[in-house]
């Protein structure tokens, strides 16, 4: 019976890779957006190097964020949520395998990417590493705490921009945590408290999203 | 086993009924009737405990589905004018998809069976998005085949069928009815069923 | 004696006791304000460091007091609307919502114009302008939900789980920014910087922060009574409200 995130996550991660354009799109839209700055802002390295804490980090939680409306819309209209609704099973635990899968989906292909863009930003090797790090510790948080803005808006006219301005300012503390981890290695200094905060709010948002988004499905399917 | 007392349901500002009530025993068969517009998916959206009910309470075997959601879910079937079918995936991967999400374990054959019961095996393996909406309809009922819920709750199952499929389709209804199951319904065909009761709920604005 | 609380938590009962309440809190609200004013204005003695613009002090921590006081406020009334079902309680927090936008605005454009003078920029990125902001879109972020969604059963619980994950986050935020405040050398420039509290600048501002309070609840009763006729329109109560004020307004012409 506990098995059932697992159907999900795996139904999730099927449906993914049958439509992979929905995945290259997010992809795409994350290295559009960190090309852009330098042609914004000119190529100079020492410039360039010093906004790419934020810049990557910006794009990267943009690409999460543009991505979230899809999270529950199909669901939602083709009745399979429904389904899930009545599933003999904790809800939050079924909103969690869908979250797992769109962080599999979107959040670490672009963790993954991000070092190469990094490179595009002149950063040195270690500010590199912490980027990675990161942003594999906060992008997970940016799934779960963006969940409870998708299922909120769910079938709401405009819900693209409105997922856009509830969630957004919840993401602040992550960016903060996040490219100011990335911004103190690169001063030469440690970046554990940084990231140490981001795994907290990581955490925090594990045991807490699910159960909000899980409320808020309920009220958006009734 | 089912009871609901006092029902009542709110819509926008509409009122869509109030004051409803019935029981229904193992091997009960429920019609709900009332034009369009009275709220017989809402009556039953909120018997799956899918809507909250402005007043009044559902019961399964005595308590309250809401103190008990998990027991009742486990025992409940519904399928609503949503097919509830991914496009992207075959019939057959939604069909075993969806019955194990219903903490309902079922192996290819037996999902192939099913399947084949309501006549569409050819399709399979097909993805659902390129059938028809005849052959969506009836991918969505063979959970019926594969159901081992007491209580299924079918809303305008027969619409978009062909003859000969509601023939099989009410045959595996008074198949679930005499094995002790209940069946709430909503339809506007003529369909003989066989239960061991039969009631009809009447709605009226 | 036991009161039936639960009587006023019905609209109609609800809406006369409201509309008699409402002189009271406004009257309040403006005997509090000119009092604070006058003690602002008037009597607090000029700062030696930063001349008469220090004032806006008396307008700018009150108001920012407001907009946060109000947030976990309308919050709470979200959080018992959810829990017992309550309509009254949702449409408070929707009453709310607005006045606490406002507030927010006030602080942050009164921040801005003592920011001019103190340090030749109408913005700095200081932690608490910073977070007042942040606020904002949280206000905004709950208005254009509820208003987004037709029904309103929906809007009220969709609303009242938002403001409740907004309360969650609130402190987190406000610690974030701080920390990303200190790192970035921001600690020059800083509003909690300000001018040694006399006792007459603490009474001027509490004054100050009452009035705002009672206009407050004064003004967020009168949206209420306005979102309860609206709401219930078709109930007998308002019909017969509706009807009794016409035929009144019909003597009077």
């Amino acid at each position: 019976m506990n098995e059932a995130w697992i159907i999900v996550l795996k139904r999730d991660l099927l449906l993914a890779f049958r439509r992979r354009s929905d995945v290259a799109t997010t992809l795409f839209f994350f290295l559009i957006v960190s090309s852009l700055f330098p042609l914004g802002i000119g190529p100079e390295a020492a410039v360039l190097s010093s906004i790419a804490p934020g810049v990557l980090w910006v794009a990267a939680l943009l690409a999460g964020m543009i991505s979230l409306t899809r999270l529950f819309a199909a669901d939602f209209s083709d009745g399979s949520l429904e389904q899930m609704l009545i599933a003999p099973q904790p809800l939050a635990l079924l909103v969690l395998a869908k979250v797992l899968a769109h962080w599999i989906v979107c959040g670490l292909p672009v963790v993954l990417l991000a070092p190469l863009i990094g490179l595009q930003y002149a950063l040195p090797n270690d500010a590199l590493l912490v980027l990675v790090l990161s942003l594999l510790l906060g992008t997970p948080a940016l799934s779960l705490i963006g969940a409870i803005g998708a299922a909120l808006t769910l079938g709401v006219r405009g819900s693209g921009l409105l997922v856009a301005l509830l969630v957004l300012p919840l993401y602040i503390p992550v960016l903060i945590f996040g490219a100011g981890a990335v911004a103190a290695s690169q001063h030469g200094m440690s970046a554990q408290a940084h990231l140490s905060l981001l795994a907290a709010c990581s955490l925090l948002s594990l045991v807490l999203a699910p159960l909000a988004t899980a409320a808020a499905l309920r009220i958006s399917v009734e | 086993m089912l009871m609901a007392q006092g029902l009542a349901c709110l819509r926008g500002d509409r009122l869509l009924f109030k004051n409803v009530g019935f029981e229904l025993s193992a091997g009960g068969l429920m019609y709900v009737l009332g034009e369009n517009g009275s709220g017989k998916s809402s009556l039953l959206r909120l018997l799956c405990g899918l809507l909250t009910p402005e007043e009044g309470t559902v019961f399964w075997h005595g308590q309250a589905i809401k103190q008990n959601a998990e027991i009742y879910q486990s025992n409940l079937t519904y399928i609503g004018h949503l097919n509830g079918l991914k496009d992207d995936l075959t019939a057959l991967e939604n069909l075993q998809i969806s019955a194990r999400l219903a903490g309902n374990e079922v192996n290819q054959e037996e999902a192939l069976n099913s399947l084949a019961a309501i006549g569409i095996a050819r399709c399979a393996n097909l993805p659902v998005g390129v059938l028809s909406q005849g052959q969506k309809r009836r991918v969505a009922l063979a959970r019926l085949w594969l159901s081992r819920s007491k209580l299924w709750v079918l809303d305008e199952p027969f619409a978009a069928l062909d003859t000969a499929s509601v023939e099989v389709l009410a045959a595996r209804l008074s198949e679930h009815m005499s094995n002790g199951g209940m069946t709430i319904i909503t339809t506007h065909q003529d369909v003989v069923i066989n239960a061991q009761s039969t009631q009809t709920l009447r709605l009226s604005a | 004696m036991k009161i039936n609380w639960f009587k006023y938590s019905s609209p109609q009962t609800f809406y006369p006791l409201a509309g008699k309440m409402i002189p009271w809190f406004a009257w309040l609200a403006a005997i509090f304000a000119v009092a604070g004013l006058y003690i602002s204005f008037a009597i607090a003695p000029t700062d030696f460091q930063q001349g008469e613009a220090y004032r806006i002090i008396f307008v700018h921590v009150p108001a920012a007091w407001m907009s946060m006081v109000i947030y976990i406020v309308m919050a709470a009334w979200a959080a018992l609307g959810l829990a017992l079902n309550a309509r009254l309680s949702a449409m408070m927090a929707q009453a709310l919502a607005p006045t606490g936008a406002i507030f927010t605005l006030l602080a942050l454009v009164t921040g801005s114009l003592w920011g001019k003078p103190m340090w030749g920029a109408w913005w700095v990125w200081d932690a608490r302008l910073t977070s007042e902001l942040i606020l904002l879109f949280l206000y905004l972020g709950f208005i254009a939900l509820q208003s987004s969604i037709d029904d309103p059963r929906r809007a009220d619980k969709a609303g009242a789980l938002l403001a409740l994950v907004g309360v969650v986050n609130v402190p987190i935020i406000y610690f974030s920014v701080k920390w990303w405040n200190t790192l970035h050398q921001g600690s020059s420039i800083n509003m909690g910087a300000a001018p040694k509290m006399a006792a007459t600048m603490l009474l001027g501002m509490l004054l100050m922060a009452l009035a705002f309070w009672m206009y407050t609840v004064a003004v967020a009763l009168m949206r209420v009574r306005c979102i309860m006729l609206e709401r219930e329109r078709s109930t007998d109560w308002v019909k017969e409200l509706s009807l009794s004020v016409q035929s009144t307004a019909g003597v009077k012409s």
